[in-house]
């Protein structure tokens, strides 16, 4: 690091507590970064002179606010701007700020900040990029990179979800329990969302897009910070940790797809496993199962066995059918179906999936379940139908070489010797 | 006379740091924990877990148990144990066991990385 290479995370770290603050007393999403833009600026020059504050996060909700004050002054043509030096004498100010600003307050600051990224009519594109510019504080030039997009187009977005936000009115008082409930829900959800979209992409070549799995753990940590004992969000962390531990085994060296039976789990993140199972064992502890946490324990199992052979596939079983009781989705079912292929075996994992051919028939993965049940059960012909349906769909093209490698050794398999 | 060197941090920074910032000051330390082991000066490191994986157990009276780390400043830490624990409800009845009939709060605090040594290797 460089000698000011500390500060970087510093203002990084403070980022989302500072502009929920600074949101809650400006009541303007712009007004609010503007204001930690140019508190920033000041932090870069007073702090390598006087060292860091005490409370980072106080001195910069505190300077920020002072300079949108100072800009309205300014505009009004009355006082004039202090100089730096004595904005930087906050000592007293700060530690009565950091007082008042204790961590409820933060709580509910970065629970809204985040809640309105979070906005229903916004599609779950917007919603991304929206909490990746604002909370995460992405530039716009990254997160065009990993939509894969042009800046401009993505700034467009941008601006297009800020102003559907703006006018969507989120109440800045303190949220009631079931409000704060409801908040976190649909933050944990877009949170799984920025994750999801790292993790499978929309499109494009690269599969695995670390930067947004390594944000939406970034996020998930910040939100489990502050609600410590919610089994949910202990849930979430839990899942995002076990799944991007597996990110190093799932692209192979060609950037072909390489599926969990056949990874090789050395390449495993151990530390990130074991802080999953770590977080699983705490919400176990508070017996209120919920979807979020019934998926990591389903990818705990997986961390736990050292091959596909050695998993307890019905442990797998009894979790998606506890899954699909609680949150029933077709989704789930074909999810549960590859758990009962290994424990009963093709045939009833296909009539399981059977009814949803309709619900899902738009889904890539369906297809691909479906050709691999059919392969094992011998009937190559509907087999190579279902791949080609699912090559139709495939997102990326590592999907759709995978399902190609399947149709190359269908066709191999069944060649006249 | 041993020493105990308990490290702090804003744990809000530290987990802003990409995984370059983060080998970058565990090389830094690496350095000189290398130059302490080699003169037989240096004692087991341990690396924790995030506060976020964190259980406190509050003793006196009927124990209580808490998500999330030891907050309170009044109290100080000071002395830990290092236990070998099956689970964490294993942790926390064998802090409830040692804490018998005290007024004293543990955290429990799964440990990410064990150096017995101090060093790497």
């Amino acid at each position: 690091m460089t000698t000011l290479g500390w500060m970087d995370p510093v203002l990084r770290s403070a980022r989302p507590q500072t502009i929920g603050a600074l949101l809650r007393y400006f009541r303007d999403l712009d007004q609010a970064e503007e204001a930690f833009q140019e508190a920033c600026l000041r932090a870069l020059k007073i702090w390598p002179v006087n060292g860091p504050p005490r409370d980072p996060v106080a001195w910069l909700i505190l300077v920020g606010r002072n300079v949108a004050l100072d800009d309205v002054r300014r505009r009004s043509k009355s006082a004039p701007l202090p100089a730096d030096a004595a904005i930087s004498d906050l000592d007293d100010a700060e530690s009565d700020i950091a007082e008042r600003l204790d961590s409820s307050h933060y709580r509910d600051d970065v629970l809204r900040l985040l809640f309105i990224c979070c906005h229903p009519d916004l599609p779950a594109v917007q919603q991304i990029a929206l909490a990746l510019r604002i909370v995460s504080g992405m530039s716009v030039k990254e997160i065009a990179r990993a939509f894969l997009v042009g800046e401009s187009a993505m700034e467009q977005r941008i601006t297009r979800a800020k102003s559907r936000v703006t006018r969507a009115d989120v109440p800045f008082e303190t949220p009631g329990a079931v409000e704060r409930a409801e908040r976190l829900g649909a933050v944990a959800a877009m949170i799984y969302l920025v994750f999801n979209e790292g993790y499978s992409a929309s499109g494009g070549t690269v599969h695995v897009r670390t930067p947004l799995c390594e944000e939406a753990i970034r996020l998930a940590r910040l939100l489990l910070t502050l609600f410590p004992g919610e089994p949910e969000i202990l849930g979430l962390t839990a899942l995002l940790l076990l799944q991007h531990a597996r990110a190093p085994a799932r692209i192979d060296g060609d950037g072909a797809i390489v599926l969990l039976d056949d990874q090789d789990r050395r390449l495993w993140d151990r530390d990130l496993i074991a802080e999953g199972l770590a977080l699983i064992d705490k919400a176990v502890r508070h017996r209120r199962p919920g979807p979020y946490q019934l998926q990591a324990a389903i990818a705990g199992v997986h961390a736990h066995a050292a091959s596909s052979k050695d998993t307890d596939w019905s442990e797998i079983d009894q979790l998606y059918a506890t899954l699909e009781r609680l949150h029933p989705s077709p989704v789930v079912t074909l999810n549960r179906a590859v758990a009962v292929n290994k424990v009963h075996g093709p045939a009833a994992a296909l009539a399981m999936i059977e009814p949803l051919a309709e619900p899902l028939a738009g889904y890539f993965h369906f297809f691909g379940v479906k050709g691999g049940l059919l392969m094992r059960l011998g009937r190559a012909e509907e087999a190579r139908v279902a791949f080609d349906q699912a090559i139709a769909l495939a997102h990326t093209p590592a999907e759709a070489a995978h399902i190609r490698l399947h149709l190359d050794r269908l066709i191999k398999e069944n060649q006249p010797a | 006379m041993l020493y105990a060197l308990l490290c702090c941090h804003d744990e809000a920074v530290v987990r802003s740091w990409t995984k370059a910032e983060d080998d970058a000051v565990l090389a830094k330390r690496h350095k000189v924990t290398e130059r302490l082991a080699a003169k037989g000066k240096l004692g087991p490191a341990l690396r924790l877990m995030p506060t976020t994986a964190a259980t406190t157990v509050r003793m006196g009276g009927e124990p209580v148990v808490l998500d999330g780390p030891f907050a309170e400043t009044k109290e100080a830490l000071l002395g830990f144990y290092l236990i070998d624990c099956d689970s964490l409800d294993e942790a926390i009845e064998t802090a409830k066991d040692i804490g018998r009939d005290e007024k004293v709060v543990f955290e429990i605090r799964p440990v990410k990385l064990f150096l017995p040594n101090g060093i790497a290797s």
